[in-house]
């Protein structure tokens, strides 16, 4: 009985809290961007207008469950679900504090990027189903951009994983005890959020829902809850890289006096402030140059940072080690 | 320069007598008339032939001379097309007169000559019935294609009152909702297809977040890139022209402060300029500095605006809301003179409406002070930004060639290399005597367009410190019986100032006959008013040559090859506005 309730329980306690901070997230987005732009933001709804997101929760929840009569219902209705659906069950590998994880995966690493590729499917499947231009060109740009710097995404992290020896995220936390891994993997934490904001399609890297060029790009034909869903899925996803450059670069959960949860989402909310600061801050740019920076900048950069990051490995370690990672291959 | 009647004399001795018919306006402008037959040969000359040659069409209009009364020897005619051309080597213009007999008249077309003709002369054929023979595309352009009748015929009514009872069907809704579709072959569409390669066409507007208002544009695609544009306007049209023939020429005033909505004062300054013209009137020079300064401030404003909008169309939320804050504060400004804000109707005929408040001056200096470290730091924030340049380097960029051949005017023009500005070249309310620099750009791409506009701020900072410094002592609005609202002071005294104010408030100035036309520098390019005047209480033709509406034409040229982000960013780059360019 106890076997079960507890990762129930620890389920249940991470869904609740990442829906909830979601939607606070929305707030505190709205609240920020506000202060940077010299106006007030939502402050009428509650103390602070903190109350502000429970109040468009409930307009957006009454709102009529419309479907456009040109589109492909079913493709339509399910395009929103896959977002929520995987950067959700992406969260289940991050580990917010020691042992507090869904699940322990030894390839966690692995299964976090094979989620975040699924999402791509939400933005091509919303802009295919619509049956509109403006949605078409967004699920169109999404799918390139999103592809593309998937591909960054992953090649970034390895330098992390050949320093920790590890898959596991737990394991590439508790590794970096002597030295949080943004120092020695710079340029792969660089890589890593710059793709981090193409997969979730936050400006400047909005490409997809481009406002001023494609009305709102892919989910130019969704209202209410199902638009909901995919907000919601953005600020998730927001979360998600925040969690994930948290573990991977910025030690996790560790740090002294205050408890390891604290520090956990001290870390990952200062991420996502950095988020928000870029999109008051920078503009688009276009289509092609996303691309060409992604594969004429990051790509090669990244494949320095990895390539580096072994040889120098290789050098310090010792001989019977790097025989021993021959032989034992990665764990 | 070349003195006025030259051009007219070499005319004459060159087509002979019988093909140019001089006329005498208030203004001095040289203008002549000339027949049907010869007119395409005459224009072609003016374009390419003559010395100092007319490279611009600036405005081609008409004017329904049925029910004029008061046309001084001019010959005889139903409807008369007037080709105003500008030649940049003379700093002088030319209007060319048709005179066309009938009820379905036409003109050989102009499209062949000047590129910016096209649109013009849908406008005359929408407008006026006016049929310019060999167009390509001979369609309405204002007024909505089911729509029947000529708007700016006199026999075509002027208010709803003098209309049918308005009612909507289904067929009439059905048919209507079909004319909105979108038909290739209507817009001389035939081939939509190259080497195996079908293009898309999308539909952009007239609601859409990126095209500044009621702005509809279609787009023949390859992927992303655009293969050809097909601008679509007129939804924003408020038959601005039409009101003209109905306000008196004093209440005409809070219209145009409505064609430009973002630069009130810019629009009514050119009108009461022509008005002025027109009736003969001098302007104190108070007034002048008063409206040089409210000029400025609103040339600011709106470029306050274009600022913020232009960083938004590339993607940056920010800069928006900071220049709207700050065109609060210039709002502020014109509050406290005018008590109005985004319309102000300050400008009177002869003079401005009251007289500067107390403590006008310290707000106008703390605005001086406030604005230019704002300006530094927008510097940074949009123009230094790198993926600002590599959005705006090398899009939409126009050669001067073509924009003189397209009718672009103001900050556009500048860009592309040339220093034409009304204020510096045919100065009026006194620009002459300011000190102030014209700045200019070379490159013609939407980067340079918007450098241009940055330093514009800066000077017209500059002018307006040396408004604030050196405002004259004085009356603000001119002693002359035409000037509006006439002055009260005296009416109290004897009977016949009286009647003279009762008239004059209750029917309005009566403007002596003639025609004149005053151009300025507006915000957006060169702004000017041409009015006819039948003797009466109002004008009997307002023509609004608003600088926008050229711009707006040759956006197919900039944006062809482009993507549909560049699309976005040579729109913000242009800066028109809907109201500016439907009127």
């Amino acid at each position: 009985m106890h076997g079960i309730a507890s990762p129930v329980l620890t389920i249940a306690v991470i869904l609740f809290a990442l829906l909830a901070s979601s939607a606070a997230l929305i707030w505190a987005e709205r609240r920020l961007l506000a202060l940077w732009q010299d106006r007030y933001g939502p402050n009428r709804v509650g103390p602070l207008g903190i109350l502000q997101s429970v109040a468009d929760m409930i307009k957006i929840l009454t709102k009529d469950d419309w479907v456009p009569p040109f589109a492909d219902r079913a493709v339509f209705v399910l395009a929103p679900a896959i977002i929520v659906i995987t950067v959700l069950t992406a969260f289940a590998v991050i580990p917010f504090a020691p042992g507090f994880a869904v699940a322990d995966l030894d390839i966690g690493v692995i299964f976090f990027l094979a989620m975040s590729s699924l999402s791509i499917y939400s933005v091509v499947l919303a802009g295919w189903a619509s049956n509109s231009k403006y949605a078409l060109l967004g699920g169109l740009r999404g799918a390139a951009q999103m592809l593309s710097y998937e591909i960054f995404m992953g090649l970034s992290i390895m330098g992390v994983v050949l320093l920790a020896g590890s898959f596991n995220l737990g394991d590439i936390v508790e590794a970096q005890r002597d030295m949080w891994f943004f120092i020695p993997q710079l340029p792969g934490l660089l890589i890593f959020f710059l793709a981090g904001l193409a997969e979730t399609h936050r400006l400047p890297f909005d490409l997809p829902e481009a406002e001023n060029e494609l009305v709102a790009g892919y989910h130019t034909e969704y209202a209410g809850m199902k638009f909901g869903m995919f907000f919601v899925g953005e600020y998730l996803g927001i979360m998600l890289v925040a969690s994930m450059i948290t573990t991977l670069f910025l030690g996790g959960w560790l740090g002294p006096v205050l408890p390891a949860a604290a520090w956990f989402i001290l870390k990952t909310g200062l991420v996502v402030a950095v988020f928000i600061l870029l999109r008051a801050a920078l503009p688009r740019p276009r289509f092609d140059q996303l691309m060409g920076f992604g594969w004429k900048a990051m790509l090669p950069l990244a494949l320095i940072n990895l390539l580096a990051t072994g040889a120098v490995l290789l050098a310090v370690t010792d001989a019977p080690l790097s025989t021993g990672i021959h032989d034992a291959g990665p764990r | 320069m070349i003195v006025s009647s030259n051009i007219i004399q070499d005319l004459a001795s060159r087509f002979g007598g019988g093909s140019v018919e001089p006329q005498s306006t208030a203004d001095d402008v040289p203008t002549f008339w000339t027949p049907k037959e010869k007119v395409r040969e005459v224009l072609e000359y003016l374009k390419t032939g003559v010395e100092g040659p007319y490279r611009m069409l600036y405005d081609l209009t008409a004017i329904d001379e049925r029910t004029r009364r008061k046309r001084h020897g001019q010959p005889e005619s139903d409807f008369t097309v007037v080709y105003h051309l500008l030649s940049f080597d003379r700093n002088e213009d030319l209007r060319v007169k048709v005179a066309l007999k009938g009820e379905s008249p036409s003109i050989p077309t102009a499209t062949g000559i000047w590129s910016s003709a096209n649109w013009y002369e849908r406008e005359l054929w929408d407008m006026f019935g006016v049929r310019a023979e060999g167009h390509p595309n001979l369609r309405r352009i204002l007024m909505p294609p089911t729509w029947e009748g000529h708007p700016l015929r006199k026999d075509h009514p002027a208010r709803r009152t003098e209309m049918e009872r308005y009612t909507l069907p289904l067929e009439k809704e059905v048919k209507e909702e079909a004319a909105l579709g979108f038909v290739p072959r209507e817009w001389g569409i035939y081939r939509t297809e190259e080497n195996g390669t079908e293009f898309m066409f999308l539909n952009m507007g007239p609601h859409h977040p990126g095209t500044h208002g009621i702005f509809r544009i279609i787009l023949e695609l390859d992927g992303e890139e655009i293969v050809n544009a097909f601008p679509d306007i007129g939804y924003h049209h408020r038959g601005a022209e039409k009101m003209g023939e109905r306000q008196t020429w004093h209440t005409y005033i809070p219209y145009t402060d409505r064609i430009d909505y973002l630069a009130g004062p810019l629009n009514n300054f050119p009108y009461v300029l022509a008005v002025e013209r027109l009736a003969g009137i001098e302007v104190p020079e108070r007034a002048r500095v008063a409206r040089v300064m409210l000029a400025e401030l609103f040339r600011i404003a709106s470029h306050l605006v274009w600022y913020g909008t232009f960083a938004q169309d590339l993607g940056q939320l920010t800069p928006v809301f900071l220049t709207f804050n700050d065109r609060e504060r210039a709002y502020s400004i014109i509050e406290a003179i005018a008590g109005f804000r985004m319309h102000p109707a300050w400008f009177r005929v002869g003079g401005v409406q009251s007289d500067l408040p107390r403590g006008w001056d310290r707000l106008v200096r703390e605005f001086i002070e406030y604005l230019p470290p704002r300006l530094m730091e927008y510097e940074k924030l949009i123009m230094e930004n790198a993926i600002v340049r590599a959005r705006t380097k090398g899009i939409g960029r126009l050669t001067l060639e073509q924009a003189i051949d397209w009718g672009v005017t103001g900050p556009n023009l500048r860009a592309c290399g040339i220093e034409w500005d009304f204020r510096k070249k045919r100065p009026y309310s006194g620009y002459e005597q300011f000190e102030f620099e014209i700045p200019i750009a070379h490159e013609g791409d939407s980067y340079a367009r918007a450098s241009v506009r940055v330093e514009e701020m800066r000077q017209s900072l500059r002018i307006m410190e040396q408004c604030l410094e050196n405002m004259p002592p004085g009356p603000f609005k001119s002693d002359h019986p035409l000037a509006t609202p006439p002055r009260k002071e005296r009416t109290m005294r004897d009977i016949e100032t009286l009647i003279g104010h009762f008239l004059s408030v209750s029917w309005g100035p009566v403007v002596p006959a003639g025609e004149a036309a005053a151009g300025t520098e507006a915000a957006k390019g060169n702004n000017t008013y041409y009015l006819v005047s039948d003797g009466d209480t109002s004008s009997y033709r307002t023509r609004i040559r608003t600088p926008s509406f050229p711009h707006l034409q040759a956006l197919p040229l900039m944006c062809k090859g482009f993507e549909i982000a560049d699309l976005i960013a040579i729109l913000g780059s242009i800066d028109f506005v809907m109201g500016d360019v439907d009127r």
